[in-house]
Order: structure tokens, then sequence, then C-alpha cells
């Protein structure tokens, strides 16, 4: 099977891989770089667990190929929290409102969340915060602990 | 879950895609955003021998203002038109219209070109691209022409493009300002499929009556609809709510939806005359307060 | 000195679920690990005629290919969950019929249902494995296949197992008072037919295994994203024939289970069994596709029930006779069927009751119990049932139900039944007419009334509906806890009882903490795991907090017993006289002499510096395995306010309350996000998820497009009122809370629309309530006005 080069900046770091050309960015970021804090909930583009940044914009990695990721910044959850460790602004509101229970789909909404957030500088309507986590499935919070975190997220960050 | 083995292709520009396809277009599969065609490959419901990743197409990136209307590249992502001002300004249905394309997440990777190739007759951008009488920039190693959604658009899931042949660009007119607009979509949860939709035009003369009307009813049928006897119809009439109901269920028996789970033929039909009537009334709202006297 | 429990301590578990470095199944790589792929049937109903491999193996990257075949005499056959049959005097009681009906880990000759496992392939990796899948060739002889369970039970039906004779896998009857008295006396009876369908449980984690067989020590090490691993060793042992001691089975971080992932799976058998043939680790991890359809689903039930009611709205009593539609097999005995017989009359006095049940098999994927496990099914018939009584007799329904309520004082009930682990079912405390009052108030009836009233003026359809379950929750037999101080000082706490999202680690670790006089901090609590304690159960029908907790409490009592009987020694004072705080142990009387809890962990040391006293072993640990006399009663009480868009027939949830009773709060953080949660999921099987297969037993709902789960669009934010009303069946009173949410929406939701659309007197008798088929019930009613 041939291989293409793929030469990716993730989480700051530039990587260089051979890789089948079919893989999913998500198998990629999971088998061969090691990231596994990206989940695979569906593989076809609905539950929206595998989300990561693709030059700062939220998509899903289960419904891109490695090989189109070429030449792009990619930033996964391991990426954010602080470098001693700490937790960033979204992070720390999780923590503190009880946005998650299993954790699986977490980093997923994380990543959505820090797009969302870097393009809504102000706080948004409870309604936008709902629409901006929609493409993100979670089955144990019933979201509503999700949203207060969204919230607590803006204030943390002024 | 994973994708068959392919060929990976990806040229650098218009003549090189054009040649690729040219050459494999018959085995292969164009990718621009993926967001359709990866998860059937990850289903391994479609197993192409080639990939053409036309991402790296430079000529197919970018949004432009031509004197009528505005013309899209087909590799120019949803996100892109759904921030773009100047298409706020000058096409504002597509930029109410694009909001209900999925998530953020697939608005980020999706293409305008692509949600035209794939055709699906639920789709919001062929149904808008309908209603707005655009058309699509068609080119092949041969030739560039433009065809029209009646042309382009031939069945579920079918269009009139050839192998060899690419969506270069799709041209959006510019609505008038004193255009009165809607779009109406109703799906079973955000973001998903529209169960139908209704996207519609309606300009008024000075005396209040309309003068124009385009319409274009998605998920309705096997391909976006016209209901062109809809639009004579209130063609000189000063709506009100009885036109507006009238207009709404005149064609229905037209109407030919495909029912599935979410929704029974019957009720698809129903629905798009609910919708239809909501989205006139909002369209003739618009035109009536953007009417100058 | 509860200072932590009660508390909204932050859980313990978020920091490495926040920072991607969780650890589920699917993130386990080991060196020269394979992965399998999985051929599944694509048919409801065939006979295999033959299968031929050969192409497949040879495909690049490719192990192997395994089919039925290749386990033939080296792995059993599934029969029934030993864990779930009858105790002795509830089979005597009842006399059910309950057969025998085994499940191959590989279909042989005849496949089911859509989705059964047929072939599976080892390869190098997964798309390897997935190149080989299409390469298998199956010859199938198609034969009849049934999907309607009233057409199953019919004795021209194809039979799906020969040697059952017919496809009535299992019946049985409860009958409590007299109920034909009780129809002669009544003013009214009411009859309806009432569905609950199938539904699916979808954690968001799939299902998926990694074992590794160490040959060198013959180890079979198993990670399954479980919530039963100790289940899972049972029958690994059993099925394949190991030494159970020479298995570990290790649920990781597990992305939430529901119920699916309580049963024992023949991947979980298999896969570890072909690690010990190929020498080699060998991971599976389930896709969406395949968990659509392989996963077990669950619900499905039909009842037909009529109710007798007096002209002021008394129950006198109810007959009911429902089919649970099985799918392909049941292994779970009578688990959720039986739930809702001993359910269904739920808050209400009923004493006159007859029940009917069976379990009836079809060509689709097999079910156990999911979140609530027989209860909105139950609630679904009962409170449906209010509602149309009201309707019949021109009441409110908040009046038929304070008519028939069992009231405070009535307490401790019993509801003439015996529960399904087989002691008498006797509601221990509540008080239900108080949950309602408490969730009218939230709501503020009156003014909603009001409020429904101008709002129809305006042609605005806004509905008020209420639902309210009783659960027996927290069921035994055991679970164990092992509670240890190690020499550092720290305290763990070791349970049989596995999460998913539950927070056991840091509820169990409040718990632990107050009995120390620590912060949870100073606590680590392991689960998961079949190497900590010999003995465990697992975390399923809202029972981790019930039991592993209690386990916690007294093993942590025991364990200070002991710290302070060795205190005692160090500082020459009677332990009676010690009182332990803030990791000290000191005399009551002079507080400022104490021993640290390190000094006492290396005092608890065996040898010449041991301090324990005679009669007591070395060491600084204590067990308990907590036995419940039987299960504790929480209830609720829900309320749903809608608006049904009448041209449409979408609704949308405008408010959303739940009044509920789980006894002693541990973490109120927690309990309130296991009701949200719960509520979307009840959300869920009221407006959007249904399995639905065709008649040729395809699956029809296989991905997430038509399968459709709540985003946050569709969930509102639940308003929630507490009771608290302690359990006197374990010893810190509490009462199970994970299911609870899940119960009650379906019903209130459905009352709710047919309350907004009163005026047409809709009747909504199965769902979800998609906009589709409350249209088609509108339509329906407006004709009939023309009429």
């Amino acid at each position: 099977m041939k291989e293409t080069l793929v030469k990716v900046t993730i989480n700051g770091k530039e990587v260089a891989k051979e890789i089948e050309s079919r893989w999913l960015l998500s198998d990629f970021l999971r088998d061969n770089l090691g990231l596994t804090g990206t989940h695979v909930g569906c593989e076809h583009g609905v539950c929206g667990a595998c989300t990561v940044l693709i030059n700062g914009e939220p998509v899903r990695s289960c419904l891109m190929l490695a090989v189109q990721a070429d030449g792009c910044q990619v930033e996964t959850v391991e990426s954010l929290a602080r470098a001693d460790g700490s937790f960033n602004h979204i992070q720390q509101a999780f923590a503190n409102n009880h946005a998650l229970q299993c954790g699986f789909c977490t980093p997923g909404f994380l990543m959505s969340l820090k797009s969302f957030m870097e393009n809504n500088p102000t706080l948004p309507t409870d309604e936008e915060i709902r629409e901006a986590i929609s493409g993100n499935l979670c089955r144990c919070t019933g979201y509503s602990n999700i949203i207060k975190a969204v919230k607590e997220a803006y204030a943390l960050n002024c | 879950m994973k994708p068959p083995k392919f060929s990976y292709l990806r040229p650098n520009d218009l003549a090189e895609a054009l040649d690729l396809l040219a050459e494999y277009g018959e085995d292969a599969k164009i990718m621009s955003g993926g967001q359709s065609l990866i998860p059937l490959l990850n289903m391994r419901l479609s197993t192409p021998r080639y990939i053409i990743d036309i991402g790296r197409v430079k000529e197919l990136h970018g949004i432009k203002e031509e004197e009528d209307a505005i013309v899209i590249g087909g590799m120019t992502r949803h996100v892109d038109v759904e921030k773009s001002e100047l298409i706020k300004e000058k096409c504002p249905l597509l930029t109410e219209g694009i909001r209900w394309v999925g998530h953020t997440q697939i608005r980020s990777r999706g293409t305008i070109g692509g949600s035209i190739a794939h055709a699906d007759p639920s789709a919001e951008l062929p149904c808008i691209l309908t209603a707005l009488r655009g058309e699509i920039v068609v080119a092949s190693k041969e030739d560039e022409f433009t065809l029209t959604p009646e042309e382009f658009f031939l069945s579920y899931l079918l269009t009139s493009l050839e192998p060899d042949q690419l969506i270069k660009g799709i041209r959006f007119p510019k609505l008038n300002k004193n255009s009165g607009y809607a779009f109406e979509e109703v799906a079973r949860r955000h973001g998903d499929f529209a169960l139908v939709e209704v996207a519609a035009v309606i300009n008024l003369d000075k005396d209040g009556k309309v003068a124009e009307a385009q319409i274009a009813l998605g998920g309705a049928n096997a391909v976006p609809f016209v209901p062109l006897e809809t639009e004579e119809f209130l063609i000189g009439k000063e709506p009100n709510e009885t036109i507006l109901k009238e207009a709404a269920t005149l064609q229905l028996e037209d109407l030919d939806p495909e029912g599935d789970i979410h929704g029974s033929k019957e009720y698809r039909r129903y629905l798009t005359g609910v919708l239809l009537q909501r989205a006139l009334h909002t369209a003739v709202k618009r035109a009536r307060e953007g009417v100058v006297v | 000195m509860a200072q932590y429990v009660g508390q909204n301590v932050k859980r313990k578990e978020d920091y490495r679920l926040l920072t991607g470095n969780g650890r589920f199944v699917g993130d386990i790589r080991l060196d020269n690990m394979a992965e399998a792929a999985i051929l599944r049937s694509s048919y409801g109903h065939a006979l295999i005629k033959s299968i031929d491999t050969s192409k497949a193996k040879d495909c690049e990257g490719v192990i192997d290919v395994i089919t039925a075949a290749d386990l033939e005499g080296k792995v059993q056959p599934f029969t029934e969950f030993v864990e779930f049959t009858l105790p002795p005097n509830l089979e005597k009681d009842i006399k059910p019929i309950i057969k025998k009906n085994p499940e191959p880990m590989l279909a042989k000759d005849r496949v089911t249902f859509v989705g059964q496992a047929i072939a599976i392939v080892i390869a190098e990796n997964r798309y390897a494995a997935e190149d080989a899948i299409g390469l298998i060739k199956i010859e199938f002889e198609p034969l009849p296949v049934v999907t309607d369970p009233y057409e199953s039970v019919k004795a021209e039906s194809t039979v799906i197992h020969q040697d059952l004779q017919n496809n009535i896998q299992s019946h049985f009857e409860v009958s409590v008072g007299d109920v034909e008295k009780a129809f002669n006396q009544a003013d009214h009876v009411i009859r309806a037919r009432i569905k609950t369908p199938r539904v699916s449980g979808n954690p968001l984690e799939t299902r998926g295994v990694v074992a590794e067989y160490e040959e060198r020590t013959q180890q079979l090490q198993v990670w399954s994203s479980t919530q039963v691993p100790y289940m899972v060793r049972s029958y690994l042992s059993k099925l394949v024939g190991l030494v159970e001691n020479n298995i570990r089975v290790v649920a990781p971080d597990v992305g939430g289970g529901f119920g699916p992932k309580c049963a024992v799976y023949p991947e979980e058998i298999v896969i570890p069994y072909l690690s010990t043939k190929y020498k080699r680790p060998i991971k599976w991890i389930e896709d969406r596709l395949e968990h659509m359809q392989s996963t077990r689903h669950s619900r499905d039930q039909v009842h037909d029930v009529e109710v007798a009611v007096k002209n002021d709205g008394t129950i006198l009593g109810l007959k009911d006779h429902f089919l649970l539609d099985n799918g392909a097999h049941n292994s779970f005995a009578l688990c959720c069927a039986y739930n809702s017989a001993a359910h269904l009359r739920g808050m209400y006095r009923i004493p006159n009751y007859d029940i009917t049940g069976q379990i009836v098999l079809t060509n689709k994927t097999p079910n156990v119990p999911y979140r609530g496990a027989g209860r909105p099914e139950a609630v679904f018939v009962m409170d449906r049932l209010i509602y149309m009584i009201a309707e019949k007799l021109n009441m409110d329904p908040v009046d038929v139900s304070f008519k028939n309520f069992i009231t405070p004082e009535e307490m401790p009930y019993d509801t003439d039944l015996f529960y399904r682990d087989g002691a008498n079912m006797v509601l221990e405390n509540g008080d239900y007419p108080g949950s309602l009052k408490q969730a009218m108030k939230i709501v503020g009836y009156e003014q909603f009334r009001e409020q429904q009233k101008e709002a129809r003026e305006k042609g605005k359809y806004l509905g008020i509906g209420f639902s309210s379950y009783i659960e027996g929750t927290g069921i035994g037999p055991h679970e164990g806890a092992v509670v240890r101080l190690d020499s550092s000082g720290h305290i763990l706490a070791f349970v049989g009882s596995s999460p998913h999202g539950q927070s056991h680690e840091t509820t169990l670790a409040q718990i632990c903490a107050d009995e120390f006089g620590v912060s949870p901090d100073q606590v680590t609590v392991k689960a998961g795991d079949t190497s900590l304690l010999p003995y465990g159960v697992g975390t399923f029908a809202s029972r981790g907090a019930v039991t592993a907790g209690s386990a916690v409490h007294v093993a942590s009592k025991k364990l200070k017993e002991k710290l302070l009987a060795i205190a005692g020694e160090m500082l020459e004072v009677a332990a009676s006289d010690l009182e332990l705080q803030n990791g000290k142990v000191y005399p009551k009387a002079m507080p400022t002499r104490f021993v640290t809890l390190q000094e006492i962990a290396l005092a608890a040391k065996p040898g010449p510096r041991c301090k324990v006293p005679e009669g007591m072993e070395p060491g600084a640990s204590a067990t308990h395995y907590f036995v419940p006399p039987t299960v504790t009663f929480s209830s609720g009480f829900h309320t749903a306010v809608v608006e049904v868009d009448k041209d449409t027939g979408f609704v949308e949830i405008l408010r959303y309350i739940v009044v509920h009773d789980c006894g002693r709060v541990l973490n109120p953080m927690i309990v309130d996000g296991q009701i949200q949660g719960g509520v979307a999921q009840g959300i869920g099987g009221a407006l959007y998820e249904e399995i639905i297969y065709d008649e040729n037993g395809q699956l029809v709902t296989g991905t997430y497009m038509d399968y459709l789960l709540p985003t946050a669009m569709e969930v509102p934010v639940v308003e929630m009122g507490h009771q608290e009303f302690l359990s006197p069946r374990n010893p810190m009173g509490i009462k199970g809370v994970g299911e609870g949410g899940a119960i009650g929406p379906p019903a209130a939701i459905a009352n709710a629309v047919c309350d907004a659309l009163k005026p047409m007197k809709i009747e909504i008798n199965t769902l979800p309530v998609s906009p589709n088929k409350l249209r088609s019930l509108i339509e329906e009613a407006e004709l009939q006005e023309m009429h």
C-alpha cells in the first residue's frame, strides 16, 4: 500500500509521518501519535466526540483523512491544560459544574467550545450556547451542567 | 468503519485537477470537504479506486462579487459563506439558510460545491440556489459552461455532472434591496437533514402587490421543486393570509417526497404547505418593511 | 461527623478525563497487538449453507479468520445468566415458565437476527481486518422472518428456536386480591393497548475488549468496557474452562453503560479465548454500526390493560396482559418483565391486581435491561391510565392521583407480592402526595391553568403532564469493600461495583473520609478490577451508592475500630477514650498527645514493633460485604410543560420538573446530575428514539442519522425538588438514584401533549411522540370533529 507523507503541527509540535492515505485523522492521532484523548464515538460525523481544531476551527476528525491535514495546525484536548498542568478556564468550569460524568464525549465538547469562545468573546445567550454544542452528543449529563459550565468559563476568562 | 483502499491524488491547480479527472474520472470520486463522502467511505458504501482531493486547487476557493451575482468557488466552505459580510448584504437568504446546514463542525469542512454536487434534495444549498435561479459553473478539461439547477439536478443524489467534470463555482444572484426573503425548515432535531424546507423571495410593487415570487421546495421531490403555478398565482395579488394559505396549498399534489421513518410521504407533502405559508408570510412581511414608498 | 457526605465535593475523576488522560478500552495499546473485526449477519433469519474464508485469509495483514467451527469444543455457548434466576420462594409463588435459550458465540448453521456475529477476522490493524471481512463469502438460505410479537405467538408462526417448540420463551402470572370482584363493582372499565417501543441505551463509548495472555504464568488479562467485570470473569472461566484466578478483568474508564453493558457478550468470551490461542494481545472495538445492531436493545413491551374505577375516581382493580418482545434470545430470566409487573401500580393503592407477562422471541437483537429496566414501560401504562380515567370522569388528573395515592400513614406499605429478590415487596417510607404537591407548587399549577386558557385563545397549545414512579433500587445479592490504610497513611477503598460515570471515586471517598476525619483527597477509591476483591457484582439497577456505599461505610467503621485499638496500644489508652480526627488519634481528654494515621499504619505491620492488640490480625485493613435485606424504594414525581405546534406536530418542552426521594444524598451535585441525565434519556424515549425493524428483520435505524439521541437543543434544564426519607434498609439510609430520571419522562410528556390538545381528545398510547405521528392523531381528531 502506497503511503503518503503527512506533515502537521500538532499541539504546537511539528510531526512528519508516512501514512496510508485512507487513514482517518482520528486514527492517525490516536494510533500513530498516541494522542488518545480524542475519542471516536460514531465514525460517521454525528456524535462529535472526535472534534479537534484544524487551523483553529472545529472539525470532526473521523470525517477527515490524515492526508488532508497535511500542512495544518491541529489542536487536540491534550493541548488545553496550562504548562504547569493546571486546567484552562473551560476545563476548570467543567470540573466546577459537574459537566461530565463518564467523560467520553468531553474532549469533543472542550474543543468545540474553545473555538466557540474565541469566536464569540462576549457572553452568549443560553440558546446560542445550546446551538454551539448541538453538534456534540452527550448521553450522561443531559447538557444542563455543560451550559452552566460554559457560562462560568466566560466569567473565568475575564 | 474504516475507509477501503484507494489511490489518493491531490492536484495543486485547476488544470491538474481537470487532467486527473479526464484520466481517472470514471473510477474516481472527487473529495472536496469530504463531509458526505467520508461517511460513505467509512461505511464502505462507496469504494472508489481513486480519490481526487481538490482541497488545494486555489482557483476553486473564494467568494467574488459580480454585477448581478455572488460567485462562490466550489471549494469554498460553508463557514466562509456564513461569515461573509458581502453575502449577508447582497444575498441574505443564503446567509440565513446556510446556518441550517449540519453543525459548526460540518460547516467548517463542508463546501458549497460539495453540497451542490451531492444533490441531496433535502439539503439547504440546492434549495436556496434553485429559489434564487442561480447557476452552476461546470469545468472539464475540454470546456467550461453554466447550468441551471433544473439542468443540473436530475434526481435523488444524481446530477448531470460527467465523470471528467467538476463544479468550478456557483452563481447566486443578488437580491434587490427591497426583496423580502425567507428560509423555513423543520428537522427532527436541530442540525438533522430537513424533513422539508422552503426558500422564498418576494418582491412587491409600489402598490404592495406581488411583482415577483421565487420559491423552491426542498425535500419535497427528488430534486428541489419550483412551484411555478404558485408563483404565477401570487403575481399581481396583494398578499393577505387567505391568499398565502391558498398559494401554499396550490401545488401540494405535484409533490412526491420520499417517505421514511421520520416522515411519511403524506406528512412531508402536508408539511411543505405549512412551511410554505410561513415562508411566504415572512417574505412578504420583510418585503413590506423594505419597500421604500 | 458527616463533613463530606451531603456536600458538593468536586469530582476526583475529572482531572484525567478533562485533560485527555482517561484510559478507555480503545486507548489501550500493547506491543504486538492484533485487531479484530466481526462479520455480522445481514439476514434476520436464515440458514448458513456455507462459509468460505479462503480469500479473506489470504488478504494482506490478516492473521486468521475464525468461525463457529473453530470454537467447537473450546468455547461453550451462553445459556442463562444465573445471576438473574429467580429466588426459590418467588419461583414457587408465581410458577413461571422460563425456557433455556442458549446463545452461540458465533452463529453456526443459522442466524436469528441482523447483527449476529458469524466470523471474526484477526489482522494487523482494523483497516486490514475490515478489508478481509468484505472477502468472506457466505451462502445463506433465507427463512421466514418474524418481527411482530403478536405474529410470533401465533401457533402458525415460524419457530425461531426449534427446541423451544414455540416463540414464547417465558410466561408468568401475578395475582393480588380479587380482580373479578373489583371489576364487578366498578362504575367504569377503561381498556387500552399501550406500547413502549424498542430503544437502545447507546452509551457514547461503544463496547470493546482487549485481551492479553501471558503464557509464562497462564495469566489472562482482559480489559472490557463493561458494567460487570466479575460476571465477565465468571463466564470466561466457565465457558472457556479457565482457572478463575488466572483471569483478571478490568473495566478501565468506561464511557457510559446504562444497562446494555450489563450483559456478558460473545466478544468478551471469544476475544480473550483467541488471545490465548494466538498468543498475541487482541483488541476489538465495536464500531457504531455494530453497536446499533448487536449491542442489546431494551423495552419493547405492549400492554393490554383494563382498569376498574368508581365514579369518584377510586381505582378498584387492574388487569394487564403484556408481551415483551425480547428479540432472538433471552438470557435474563424475568428481569425486566417482572420489574414491570412489580412496579406497574407504582405509587397507587390498587388492592386487586392481575398481571400476565409473556416474553416473546422475534428476529431482532436480544433485549437486556436499560436504565429503568421495565419501569418506564410500567409508568407509561399506569400514568396514561390516570389521564384516561380523568378524561372519562371529567376530573383533573391530579385529583385522580390524590384519590389513589398510598399515603404516608400507610407506610410501610405491603404490596402483597414478592420483589424480584424474593423478599416481600414493602415500600418502606415516602410521601407521595407530598411530592405531587411540591411539584405543583414548583410549576405553579393554578397559574399554569390560567396561562393555558389564555394561550389556547390565541391558538397556542400548552399542556401539562405528570408521571410518578417508585423504584426498587440497590438490589443484592451483595457488594463488598476493602478499606485499607497504607504505610504512607493514605486510605484506600476497593469496591466490586465498577463505575462508568457515576462518580464512585468521589462519593465513596466522601463516605470514607467522614469515618476517618480526613479529606476525600486522602482517600483513593479503586474499582473495576477483579484483582481488588474476590467477589463483586457491578453497577446497574441504581445499586452503586446503596450497596458499595454501604460496604465502604461499614468497612471504614471496622477499620476505624481497629485503628483505634492499635492507637490504644501505642498510647496506652483504652480505645474507647480515643478520637480520630484530621488524620490523628488522640485521647479525648488530651488532644495534644496523638499518633498519626501513618504511625498507626506502621504499627499495624507484623513483626516485633507490631502494636496490633492480641486476638486481631496484623495489618490495617478491613473488609465488609454488604448484603441488603431487600431493595430500597426511591420515588419521584415528574412534571412536563409542553407547547405543541398543532400545524407541524412538533412538541417543545418548556419546563421539566422532578421531585424525588433517594434517601440520604451523598453528593447533591452528583445526584442532580444523575437526574438531569436520566431525564435527557427519558426525553429521547418520549420524543425521538425508536429502534425500528422492517418486515424482513432489517434494522432501519442503524446509524446516528436515524436513531436520534437528544442534543442540547432538545433537553431543557430540569428543575428539581428533593425529599429525603432515609431508608432503614442500610446503615446510611441511602436509596438509589441512577435510573429514576429516565423512568418518568415518556408518561409525563405524553400526558402533557394530550393535555395540550385536550379539546381534541387525542390519546397517545405509543412512543415516541414524533411530529408525523402526532399530526396523524390531530388529523384523525379533526376529521372526527367534522363528522
